[in-house]
């Protein structure tokens, strides 16, 4: 049994895949591949492969993090080699690398999320700015999520206005990810009463714990 | 409205986050074929007039995408009905539809092929064209506009679609597709007339041009004749046919969202020989071929590394029918039993030896055992001309609870000709026996869904005459039907009877009822096929103001002679054999399996020509020795 850690990235009309589908489409590279997957014991046997930190619908990500289990140890370039040519439009592969099999499961080491927002419709750079101070100096930022009331400042880590290349106003924001505290991009640009759906969101780095 | 891919992408930027299930909007999938616009001369663009899960998994639209695609001088693209809430924001932004793969604007296309496999999708299609800016009528089409073209099961009566469409491909569309393409170039380097295209196209074996023929009709509304107003159109179409079945697709699209299907589908047989007296497709796909075995395991192969799929389904109308069925099952589960995959064999007989065929595909998912005895008295099975004791049907059930499914699920249909109330109750009633004999087998694990459809009179059927059954008859059945069938255990299924008149006067529907799908569209029906809409009132009033009346369409027996809407369309299985099949009906008087012996249902001498140059096993007909010989092709 060997564990690999694959790093990637999600693009292009992948970034409309939700994480459940995102679960199959490593399965089916993977059969396309013919890599030897593990699947769990049991009357329904899932294959053996487990995704970092969820991307909400909708954001394309420079780095998604999976491990998958496969049955037999092969060497990674040939893993990688197999994966490159079997991999979707959009999916871009980064790194394989072997993992201790005993190491603790992904989602439970990924501390925060760093995200680079492209914002598609032009503001006043000033404005940009107090409404970036306005929420970082509030002590508290409460929302409403599918029924349920949160505050989101504590999972806000940083919020910085970017400079822009090409010319739309860009922002960097980092969000804790951790178990129950978990913040969303989207939700950040709500408390800053920009329009959600007039922003390009992408994942720029996922923040593990230190020692793993 | 014409935009640039670049500016679709950008407005669809802002819009998929604001819709349900975005994925199905955006393309992107593994197998996706993307080529260079510019350097093709045709461009394709095939339909599916329903949302994207429905439409991905159509096996007819994935052999047409990767027959075009291997052309070098052409391209196939996709489309797909937006659901109701993509179409309000596409409206909204001033999208137009477009293309997954290129995202080039529908418009832009040369050809628009449309699959249209039931009725149910007529009103999607004018809204998939309005969508597109593209005229709905054929008539009001211009040079610029692409050729609509139509295809698939119920355009074996096209006549409810007549006006909206510029060509239908009567019968198979793998050669008739490719043969349209060419003609469609030749036409476009003459720089002719739109008339002139439709002339070429006429000449093509398969091919109906709606607009070269004229109905014309009696007093009571029926047709009188049907006109030819096109001297080199041909007085019949007769269906297209490939001799033989030609490779399968192993190129299937891997979808990034769920989809109904996501699975490999083999054809592993095209054509019945069954002959039941309510089934469509068993009259208008007829030769039976069959694909060899090696070739079936070798496209399974090829698919499953091409693709990845979970899931396999071994296609046909009746797989027990397959000649090597045993060898077939063996060769499949020797090689992929074992290796996560679902197998599925569908439409197997009712029989015992199909528990041990479906027991020989078992994986490690283990689903429910599906069984189609279509009515539940013998008299009556009789009448369908499927013929099945209940005392076999018992056995078969016996055998395959004792192979350890839990789960039968048994399809009836209700409104068969000459159907009473206790035909009904003997649903119920064998229903309750079934699961009598599951409990004593597996005690109260055992289940039984029953599926009980309504019968809708289809064309070309040796049903094709009678009435369907009204909405009070429909009710009284399916009343007494809930009453007696509940309780633990069991478990009942049924189609709204609004739903069932709506195919019922579509299927069997004239030309003028192309005003009536017109009128409806513009009231508001879409999606007819969608329990989610209802769209009934629409209907009623496209009806009311067009002066029809459906229940002309539905509920009225047809004169043994009348002349149908589609009477200038040959299937191949003659007039004379459907109506001397309905008079056995009614006399109860069955035929058994045509592969023993030939009942000349019209097909052999219909394609005399084409069966000479395919002798032997390549059709599952036996060979007859006649004299007579009826060429339907045009020489």
């Amino acid at each position: 049994m060997e564990r690999i850690r694959i790093t990637y990235a999600k693009k292009e009309a992948l970034r409309y895949t939700s994480n459940l589908d995102v679960h199959k489409i490593w399965e089916r590279m993977l059969r396309r591949a013919r890599l030897p997957l593990a699947y769990s014991q049991g009357f329904h046997p899932q294959p053996r492969i487990n995704q970092a930190a969820p991307l909400p619908l909708g954001l394309t990500s420079q780095v998604e993090i999976v491990d998958i289990w496969l049955e037999d140890d092969l060497p990674l370039m040939d893993v990688s080699q197999a994966i490159v040519k079997t991999s979707p439009p959009g999916l871009e592969l980064f790194q394989v690398a072997l993992v201790d099999p005993h190491a603790p499961a992904l989602p439970t080491i990924v501390r925060a999320s760093e995200y680079q927002v492209t914002l598609l419709d032009p503001i006043d750079p000033a404005e940009l700015e107090a409404k970036v101070t306005n929420l970082l100096t509030a002590t508290s930022l409460v929302r409403e999520r599918r029924g349920k009331t949160y505050d989101l400042r504590p999972l806000i880590e940083e919020v910085a206005i970017e400079p822009s290349s090409d010319g739309l106003p860009h922002l960097r924001i980092r969000l804790s990810m951790r178990e129950n505290a978990t913040g969303r991009p989207d939700e950040v640009l709500m408390a800053l009463g920009l329009d959600p759906f007039a922003a390009r969101i992408e994942r720029s780095q996922l923040i593990l714990e230190p020692s793993s | 409205m014409v935009a640039s891919p670049i500016e679709i992408q950008s407005r669809l930027e802002r819009v998929l986050l604001k819709v349900q299930k975005p994925g199905r909007y955006v393309g992107g999938e593994y197998n996706e074929v993307v080529k260079d616009w510019d350097s093709v001369q045709t461009h394709v663009a095939l339909v599916f007039p329903d949302i994207y899960d429905i439409g991905l998994p159509n096996l007819g639209l994935a052999i047409l995408y990767e027959v075009i695609n291997q052309r070098p001088d052409a391209l196939a693209e996709r489309a797909y009905c937006p659901w109701t809430d993509m179409e309000t924001e596409m409206r909204q932004a001033g999208i137009a539809m477009y293309s997954l793969e290129s995202k080039h604007d529908i418009c832009n296309f040369d050809i628009l092929g449309f699959s249209l496999p039931y009725e149910t999708l007529y009103t999607n299609t004018l809204n998939f064209l309005d969508l597109s800016g593209i005229p709905l009528f054929s008539s009001q089409r211009t040079v610029g506009d692409p050729l609509v073209i139509a295809g698939g099961h119920a355009a074996f009566n096209p006549e409810p679609m007549a006006p909206f469409i510029d060509a239908f491909v009567i019968g198979e569309g793998e050669e008739a597709m490719q043969e349209i393409v060419t003609a469609h170039q030749a036409w476009k380097a003459a720089g002719a007339s739109r008339k002139d295209l439709l002339l070429r196209l006429a000449k093509i074996w398969g091919v109906y041009i709606p607009s070269f023929y004229e109905p014309y009709y009696n007093p009571d509304g029926t047709v009188s004749e049907i006109v030819k107003l096109e001297e080199s159109a041909p007085d019949k179409v007769a269906k297209r046919l490939v001799a033989h079945l030609p490779p399968p697709p192993t190129h299937f699209l891997v979808p990034n969202v769920d989809v109904v299907h996501n699975r490999i589908a083999v054809e592993i047989m095209r054509g019945c020989t069954r002959g039941c007296r309510f089934c469509h497709a068993g009259m208008i796909t007829r030769p039976v071929r069959e694909r060899p075995i090696p070739e079936i395991v070798e496209t399974i192969q090829q698919s499953l590394d091409n693709t990845g799929f979970e899931e396999v389904a071994l296609l046909s109308l009746s797989s027990s029918d397959y000649t090597k069925i045993g060898e077939l099952v063996d060769a499949v589960s020797a090689r992929f039993v074992g290796k996560h995959l679902t197998i599925s064999l569908p439409s197997l007989r009712i029989e015992t030896a199909s528990a041990e065929l479906f027991e020989k595909l078992k994986g490690a998912r283990q689903g429910g055992f599906t069984l189609a005895p279509e009515a539940a008295t013998e008299r009556m099975r009789n009448i369908i001309n499927k013929p099945v004791s209940t005392e076999q049907l018992m056995e078969t059930i016996r055998a395959i609870y004792s192979r350890g499914w839990s789960t039968i699920k048994l399809y009836f249909m209700i409104g068969h000709p000459a159907e009473t109330l206790e035909d009904v109750q003997a649903i119920a009633d064998l229903c309750k026996a079934v699961l009598r004999e599951g409990r004593k087998i597996l005690g109260n694990r055992a289940t039984l869904h029953a599926g009980v459809s309504t019968f809708v009179p289809k064309p070309h059927t040796p049903f094709q005459w009678v009435p369907c059954d009204t909405v009070d008859q429909i009710l009284a059945k399916q009343q007494l039907l809930k009453r007696a069938l509940s309780g633990p255990g069991l478990k009942l299924n049924w189609t709204e009877p609004q739903d069932t008149l709506l195919e019922a006067w579509l299927s069997r529907g004239d030309r003028r009822m192309a005003q009536v799908v017109y009128a409806a569209w513009k009231h508001g029906a879409r999606f007819d096929a969608w329990q989610e809409e209802d769209h009934y009132q629409d209907w009623m009033a496209a009806f009311a103001e067009n002066n029809l009346d459906p229940e002309f369409y539905t509920h009225r027996r047809r004169f043994l002679d009348e002349v149908f809407p589609w009477e200038h369309l040959n299937i191949g299985v003659t007039k004379k054999f459907l109506t001397q099949d309905y008079t056995w009906s009614l006399e109860g008087k069955t035929r058994l399996d045509c592969r023993q012996k030939c009942f000349a249902c019209g097909i052999l001498p219909g394609f005399a020509e084409l069966r000479r140059q395919n002798p032997g096993e390549v059709w599952k007909c036996p060979e007859v020795s006649r004299g007579r010989v009826n060429v339907l092709l045009p020489a």
